[in-house]
């Protein structure tokens, strides 16, 4: 059976995150600041009952920060743990991946480097396949923090 | 030892069930050596197990099992269908008493002989037919107690968390959308459900700490016959609930802890007589709970910590700069023990204290919200105080605002909440930092707003004061203070936990995500050492320490007829529910039935119907007393100025507590209105009753007893206060007795010289029973 891709707009681009590590797709309603926190940590949010670690996905790729208001779109992640929302600029597709990944050859570009899991081809584009667990755990910087 | 026997009954039970294939296999291929093995290995358990507790019939079946199985182990004996079946029946005897010791019935012991005898080697009954044991009688009661596993307990919690999470959601969505009679009253059904069912789950998540104490005796008893010593142990309050994980986090803090007592602290037999000491050390634990939080104490009486070592190895670690070591007082270098890098084992063996990880101490107490204070006297003993919360996922908390976001702060590190600028609080800046004035006492302040980098309100600001472990109390200014709230406390992630500042993530009632602040946490972040806390709580000592006389620490709470009281906190040992049939008007007064023990019961007047009783347990030390009440309110410190009742009573008077009166209980005339009389300490006089007087173990007996006296059988050797005889007869012979207490059967004297009593005479009875035992408190 193919692996399921999700595929989302993430700092301008289309990328795909395998559909077996995210539990599902919310808007979030709002985001609590969590003062000192890791960088890349845009706040804490609510999902039922639950506390979601809001991810910010530019900041994690040190590309600055998502822009205040407008719709929260963002991927649920459970990571070691904790379940976390990963905020993106749009979710747009679930699809099944043509063939398994494979690595990429040429440098991905400073902060994709770190997350970049190899490309697939899905839908007939070629996509960067993005591992949502190095998008949470950020960059080096405040994984030393 | 209750306890013991249980879990002695369900691991036999367990093991049945899981022998049950095994045996069925070995009936089928008895030459099978392993499951010969395996039974074999059953039934020894169960001998060395049933000697121990003293179950003399399950012992003897195990026990001629045993010597079966062994000779078929041996090949002195074949296993033959005959015996196999005899085995079996042994076997299933033992489940069947296992069965009846746990329902508490009565099994007839006549055929235990008979399937005994099956198992040798002249067939008893031509052929014993391996007849099924006769399945359990459908009557039987059914087990009161099952067994869980500890993640399934946790999912349950989880999933009445999120319920009532989601029950105040849904109650906030009902509050904002138009009113609907029928709907709010079922959801008000649904509300009073999830909130029992908290209630329940969380008593299932609570054990007895018992099970922590009972393996006490045994590691004290190696350890000291490791290291020559000898000590003895006393454990108190086993009763004490708290939440099972929380046990297990506490296990190796309390294990450490009493490990280094007995290695640093308790002196080898010799020094302790030099120093004029008992030979033996002791050693005592004990737990109690205060309100929300459970109370661990550990206190020996051995040499105790030597605080200027201490300081000398902490400046040679470059913990502390010489300078700064002249300006500690001693319980600063008390506090010392728990740095981190005094630690390692090496280092330590030059000191002649402790230190052997007591950070790591510290640091698991910490992490499960707890505190822990130590307090030496040179020559005369450590005490070291573990303080923990009841559960870990619900905490009593503050919440607080800073910057306009809300934060919660656990109730159990908050020691007052003061209003800035005002005459009680003033806050001055010292170079970079502040320190709040507090009633004569300076701590150092650390703003919310600067340690969150926010901007911060100008007007109204509160004070927190916060006390986080090792004692170094500092203020902290928030934006507001908000409310007092249960919160159900989940653990944050890694990258928000990396501020160093948060204990961990909750939910508001509004569904909104709240940070739970961690006290010790923003004294690290605000860079509150030791040191520097010691320079500014120098201040003015004597000033403090008044202050803190003259305030009282209070438990609020609302009586059963609705009125708002307050009692003492040290004098409150625990709170407890109870079930309405637990109180009874028994032996002339309202009694409540406890684990294994009766309590008087005051604060109540007449038995509850239904449904379940609050209680407070309240101590004095030695006696008990229960008394009943509604709901607790808070706990706060305050100097009391208290208006006397017209007449002595229950009441001590009537205080002013946020404008409210509140009856202040007086815990000395309720112990003296109620407690039962205590007995003396020490050992009890010891009476001598010869054996074999129906009248004397029936009648005599209980009034003895109840008279304090400890009863023995007299006999050669016996040695006796008072010694019971009939004037008729000879005194028993042997008994070693302070004095002989003749009684006799006729009302009149019998000569002049009859000093004997008449055995009905209650009030000459009692009064030379008295003069026995308080003869025997004056010699002692």
């Amino acid at each position: 059976m193919a692996d399921l891709l999700l595929i989302v707009r993430l700092a301008g681009r289309r990328v795909a995150l395998p559909a077996a590590d995210v539990e599902g797709v919310v808007e979030l309603e709002g985001i609590t600041a969590a003062p000192r926190a890791a960088p890349h940590v845009a706040g804490l949010s609510a999902l039922r009952s639950r506390v979601l670690t809001v991810i910010d996905g530019l900041a994690s790729l040190e590309f600055g920060r998502a822009g205040a208001g407008g719709p929260l779109e963002a991927i649920v992640v459970p990571s070691g743990g904790h379940t976390y929302a990963i905020l993106v600029e749009a979710v747009e597709d679930v699809v099944e991946a043509a063939r398994t990944p494979v690595a990429v050859r040429a440098p991905v570009g400073a902060g994709w480097e770190r997350v970049a899991a190899g490309m697939v081809e899905a839908g007939g584009d070629l996509l960067l396949l993005v591992d949502p667990h190095a998008l949470i755990a950020g960059p080096p910087t405040a994984r030393a923090a | 030892m209750d306890d013991l026997i249980n879990d002695f009954l369900a691991e036999t039970r367990d093991m049945l069930q899981a022998l049950s294939g095994v045996i069925v296999a070995w009936e089928a291929e008895p030459s099978d050596r392993a499951r010969l093995d395996e039974i074999f290995r059953f039934v020894h358990t169960v001998k060395g197990n049933c000697g121990f507790f003293d179950l003399p019939r399950l012992q003897q079946l195990s026990h001629a099992a045993e010597d079966v199985l062994a000779d078929v182990r041996a090949g002195r004996r074949g296993a033959d269908a005959r015996l196999v079946s005899a085995v079996l029946a042994v076997i299933d005897r033992i489940g069947e008493l296992v069965q009846a010791l746990e329902t508490g019935e009565a099994l007839a012991s006549e055929d235990d002989e008979q399937l005994i005898s099956a198992l040798g080697k002249a067939p008893a009954v031509p052929a014993l037919d391996p007849e099924p044991p006769a399945p359990a009688p459908e009557t039987k009661k059914a087990m009161r107690s099952i067994r869980l596993s500890v993640d399934l307990l946790d999912r349950m919690m989880n999933g009445v968390s999120d319920a009532v999470l989601a029950r105040n959601e849904l109650g906030r969505r009902l509050r904002d959308g138009d009113r609907d009679v029928a709907l709010e009253a079922a959801f008000e059904r649904l509300s009073g459900c999830i909130g029992e069912i908290r209630d329940a789950i969380t008593r299932t998540r609570m054990q007895r700490i018992d099970s922590l104490f009972t393996a006490l005796p045994r590691m004290v008893r190696d350890l000291s016959a490791e290291l020559g010593k000898q000590v003895r142990l006393e454990v108190d309050g086993g009763d004490v609930e708290l939440d099972r994980e929380m046990l297990e986090m506490i296990r190796d803090p309390l294990t450490h802890i009493i490990r280094n007592a007995i290695d640093h602290g308790i002196e080898p037999a010799k020094e302790r007589a030099a120093a004029g000491k008992d030979k033996a050390g002791r050693l005592r634990v004990a737990a109690r709970q205060a309100g929300n939080q459970i109370l661990i104490e550990v206190a020996d009486d051995g040499r105790g910590i030597d605080g200027e070592a201490l300081v000398r190895k902490a400046i040679a670690a470059g913990i502390v700069t010489a300078e700064k070591a002249e300006t500690l007082s001693p319980q600063r270098r008390l506090a010392l023990v728990f740095a981190p890098g005094l630690s390692t084992a090496g280092e330590v063996t030059a000191i002649s204290g402790r230190g052997v990880g007591m950070d790591v101490v510290r640091a698991n107490i910490e992490r499960i919200g707890g505190v822990v204070d130590v307090d030496s006297r040179a020559g005369e003993g450590v005490r070291l105080v573990i303080r923990v919360p009841l559960t870990l996922t619900i905490i009593p908390a503050l919440t607080v605002s800073a910057g306009g976001q809300i934060f919660a702060v656990p109730r159990s590190a908050i020691e007052e909440i003061l209003r800035a600028g005002t005459g009680v609080a003033h806050v001055e800046r010292v170079g970079e930092s502040s320190v709040a004035t507090i009633r004569g006492r300076r701590v150092p302040l650390a703003d919310l707003c600067d340690l969150l980098g926010v901007a911060a309100s100008d007007e109204g600001r509160k004070i927190v004061l916060l006390k986080p472990a090792g004692g170094d109390s500092y203020a902290l200014a928030v934006d507001a203070v908000h409310d007092h709230e249960e919160l159900v406390v989940k653990p944050a992630a890694p990258a928000v936990m990396a501020a160093g500042l948060y204990a961990g993530t909750t939910l508001a009632d509004d569904g909104r995500p709240i940070l739970l602040l961690d006290p010790s946490g923003m004294a690290g972040q605000a860079g509150f050492r030791f040191d520097e806390a010691e320079v500014a709580g120098r201040g003015d000592e004597a000033g403090a320490a008044d202050a803190a006389a003259r305030e009282t620490s209070l438990l609020l709470f609302r009586g059963l007829d609705g009125g708002l009281r307050a009692v003492p906190v040290p004098v409150v040992e625990r709170i407890e529910d109870v079930p309405a049939e637990a109180v009874r008007f028994s032996a002339g007064r309202l009694r409540v039935s406890l684990a294994e023990r009766i309590l008087p019961l005051a604060g109540c007047a007449e038995p509850p119907k239904e449904g379940k009783l609050r209680l407070l347990r309240l101590t004095d030390g030695a006696a008990e007393i229960a008394y009943g009440f509604a709901e607790v309110i808070d706990i706060r410190s305050l100097a009391l100025e208290l208006r006397p009742p017209p007449h002595p009573g229950e009441l001590a008077g009537v205080a002013l507590i946020d404008g409210l009166q509140v009856e202040v209980l007086d815990p000395h005339w309720l112990f003296a209105a109620h407690a039962d009389a205590a007995r003396p300490a020490g050992a009890p006089p010891v009476c001598a009753l010869p054996e074999g007087d129906p009248w004397m173990d029936n009648m005599l007996r209980p009034l003895i007893e109840s008279l304090g006296y400890r009863v023995v059988a007299a006999g050669e050797g016996v040695e006796a206060d008072v010694l019971i005889a009939c004037a008729e007869g000879e005194a028993p012979a042997g008994v070693a007795a302070g004095s002989v207490l003749r009684l006799r059967t006729r009302a009149e004297v019998d000569g002049e010289n009859d000093n004997s009593i008449y055995r009905y005479d209650r009030g000459a009875l009692v009064a030379a029973l008295s003069r026995g035992e308080a003869k025997e408190r004056a010699d002692g």
